[in-house]
């Protein structure tokens, strides 16, 4: 049965006026007229909730802006709140799929959350607009319904790493990450790249996630010409304080990955604390697009804060779901034509500028490097370099990338050819 | 930077901060026979009131003195509206620490925010100081001084006044001090709320070190569990060492066997638990 928006309308203006509405007239009005449900799972209480609840306005943003109608079609944003679990994001999930039987899922949050889940979802077939960076979710093992607008782990690593040997000229680097997977496809995508380019990791440490004290792991570092940090949450506003306290400060420079210096956690930091880091993200809060400004403006005005990677990603995620939608002519019944119009979105203004997604469904666009100044007294992330087009491969054949083993703790990466 | 020696002094001052954190815990262990599991959440909450102080203009020892005595205010409503209730029923009681300990945590997400916070450290502090021509951040050596002036002050209320007195009494036989005459229930609350304002006290001397951040108090309590159970209940020397043999255990062990970062930390209290339950210092409870 294929229903147009036109026959809608006309049924649905139809049953209005209060003609008699036939038996089929009826149904198919109430299924157009039935609003879309996007499920979002996300993180609103316990130590994750910083991010989270950032990703929630970032959709919620979006959708106000619109008035919860895209592409013709009634919007429901039903919110669900994991934990931050693996477990918690399994109920949620069951509950958002089996339950309300929602169209779309958002989220999860971290990575693994969304690996306790993947196959459920694919078992659902269920469209998934995921925010973690677990590689190997558009790689090795693709999930074919996942989308991903923020970036795998090591994706904002590599211009970093190119950045860190061409204009920095560093040659010797520490590595310091959180002892977990993410930290793993930081570390390996950084040392794939600085390695390829001549420089050198030196020393690789593996802090816990829960580090009251750095101080084990500053006294380690010892000589190179620079020191490269992926902490997550809270981690890089304890680690930054603390290499300043130690006076490590002026003694080598500092790069961090995307969530190392996030626009939405600069506040927290002490301003001498962090000046100077070099960081790398695939959103910048002072990038200049037009669609950039309008969301900045109305992150400030409904919830007087600043937006970071995570709120633009949601918010890109409501921006997919409505291409996506116009795409199919506001038909969600068919999974794959509709996971289809959501990987061949490809828009030329977003919060992070142009983007469109690889066939694995993971996002190419552009990296920012920043550095961290302070201006009027505040910290602001300055870009100095963006690279466009930055895709999960790199500039790596991705055949040959794809056949290599995935990152690891401690095993170096395979040196690839770039075609840069 | 010399390693090992800048290794350990901050074991020290490390040992220092987790003793304001679990001195309290020990003694509401001994004395009250319930392991406080919302004790991580007095040093969270005494830091995020601190931050509140802080931005309200308090100078920085001002902020920590108001926020322990506010926090002692809390572990004092808390022992005599919800604790005191089910006397004698320590699951009940520990299973209502756990409770508060999620209502304090998703309180202050709701009120701080979950931004980390970072708080400056006292400027007249905020330098370095040369320990045996390694420089050393001054404030660390600070929190040694004032963990030290806690031990003392704490030694001398237990051992040498009459309240002191009842405490240990209380800890080492609790029906028989009931016998005697002493009032244990009142002690309780004494002790509890002691507790509850040191931990809120550590919670903000310790902020310019590990900044506020939710999941703070979900970081400190395995911690000061270890240091009381290593110590051995009730007893402030044992919550003394144990603090600085954790100290010491965090620093080397994470640098020596990283991958087994945890398991430096635990395995010793495993020991301890196997081999002499009561804690290195503890007394066996009759």
């Amino acid at each position: 049965m294929r229903i147009t928006r036109k026959t809608a309308v006309k049924t649905f203006a139809a049953a209005a006026a209060g003609t008699a509405a036939q038996a089929l007239g009826f149904s198919i009005a109430r299924a157009q007229a039935e609003p879309i449900k996007i499920g979002l799972l996300t993180i609103l209480t316990g130590p994750l909730a910083f991010g989270g609840i950032q990703c929630r306005q970032g959709i919620e943003l979006f959708l106000k802006e619109k008035n919860y109608t895209l592409a013709g079609r009634k919007i429901e944003l039903l919110v669900a709140d994991t934990g931050g679990n693996p477990a918690g994001a399994k109920t949620k999930a069951q509950e958002l799929i089996e339950r309300d039987r929602v169209d779309f899922i958002i989220g999860p949050f971290a990575a693994f959350e969304i690996l306790a889940i993947s196959d459920y979802l694919i078992q659902h077939k269920m469209p998934t607009m995921a925010m973690a960076g677990a590689i190997d979710l558009t790689a090795r093992t693709p999930n074919p319904f996942l989308i991903r607008a923020s970036a795998t782990s090591a994706q904002a690593m590599y211009p970093l790493a190119d950045y860190a040997a061409k204009v920095m000229k560093l040659k010797n680097v520490t590595t310091i990450c959180d002892d977990f997977a993410f930290g793993y496809e930081q570390v390996g995508g950084f040392q794939q790249v600085f390695a390829g380019d001549g420089g050198r990791v030196i020393k690789k440490l593996w802090s816990p996630l829960a580090t009251p004290d750095y101080t084990p792991y500053l006294v380690q570092i010892q000589g190179g010409d620079g020191v490269v940090q992926g902490l997550t949450g809270s981690n890089p506003v304890k680690f930054m304080q603390q290499y300043a306290s130690y006076g490590l400060k002026g003694k080598y420079p500092v790069l961090g990955g995307e969530t190392a210096a996030d626009d939405a956690l600069l506040k927290s930091f002490t301003a001498e604390d962090a000046v100077g880091m070099i960081n790398s993200c695939p959103y910048s809060l002072t990038y200049n697009s037009p669609s950039n400004k309008r969301f900045v403006a109305a992150m400030q005005r409904t919830y007087d804060d600043v937006p970071g990677l995570n709120a633009a990603t949601y918010y890109i995620y409501g921006m997919c779901v409505e291409e996506a939608l116009k795409k199919t002519g506001g038909r969600v019944d068919d999974k794959t034509a509709l996971v289809k119009a959501l990987r061949s979105v490809s828009l030329a203004d977003s919060p992070r500028g142009p983007f469109h997604f690889d066939e694995y469904g993971n996002i190419v666009g552009n990296i920012f490097i920043r550095r961290i100044d302070r201006v009027n007294g505040k910290l602001v992330n300055t870009i100095v370099k963006t690279y466009p087009n930055v895709s999960q491969f790199w500039t790596f054949d991705p055949k040959q990338y794809l056949a290599t083993p995935p990152y690891t703790r401690d095993a170096n990466p395979p040196i690839l050819a770039q075609h840069g | 930077m010399n390693l090992w020696l800048v290794l350990t002094i901050n074991s020290i001052a490390m040992g220092g901060l987790l003793f304001l954190l679990a001195c309290g815990l020990s003694l509401i262990f001994g004395l009250m026979r319930i392991p406080n599991l919302m004790h991580g959440s007095f040093f969270m909450l005494g830091a995020y009131l601190g931050v509140t102080f802080l931005r309200l203009g308090l100078r920085f020892w001002f902020a920590a003195v108001v926020a322990a005595i506010v926090l002692a205010a809390i572990g004092f409503g808390i022992e005599r509206l919800l604790l005191r209730r089910l006397s004698g029923q320590a699951l009940a009681q520990v299973l209502i620490t756990l409770g508060l300990s999620l209502i304090v945590a998703d309180s202050c997400l709701l009120g701080w925010g979950g931004d980390p916070i970072s708080v400056n450290t006292p400027p007249a502090l905020s330098g370095f100081t040369a320990v045996f021509g390694a420089p050393f951040p001054t404030y660390r050596l600070v929190v040694v001084l004032i963990a030290v002036f806690v031990a003392i002050a704490l030694w001398v209320m237990i051992d040498r006044t009459r309240l002191g007195a009842m405490i240990r009494a209380g800890v080492d036989d609790p029906a028989m001090a009931r016998v005697v005459g002493i009032p244990v229930p009142r002690l309780f609350s004494v002790v509890f709320s002691l507790g509850a304002g040191l931990a809120g006290f550590g919670g903000i001397i310790g902020a310019p070190i590990l900044s506020v951040y939710p999941g703070l108090d979900n970081d400190m309590l395995p911690l000061s569990l270890i240091v009381v159970i290593l110590g051995g209940t009730g007893s402030l020397l044992g919550a003394f060492v144990g603090s600085f043999v954790i100290g010491f255990l965090y620093n080397f062990g994470q640098v020596m066997f990283p991958a087994l970062a945890y398991v430096i930390l635990f395995l010793p209290m495993l020991v301890v638990l196997v081999l002499r339950p009561q804690g290195l210092f503890g007394t066996l409870a009759s």
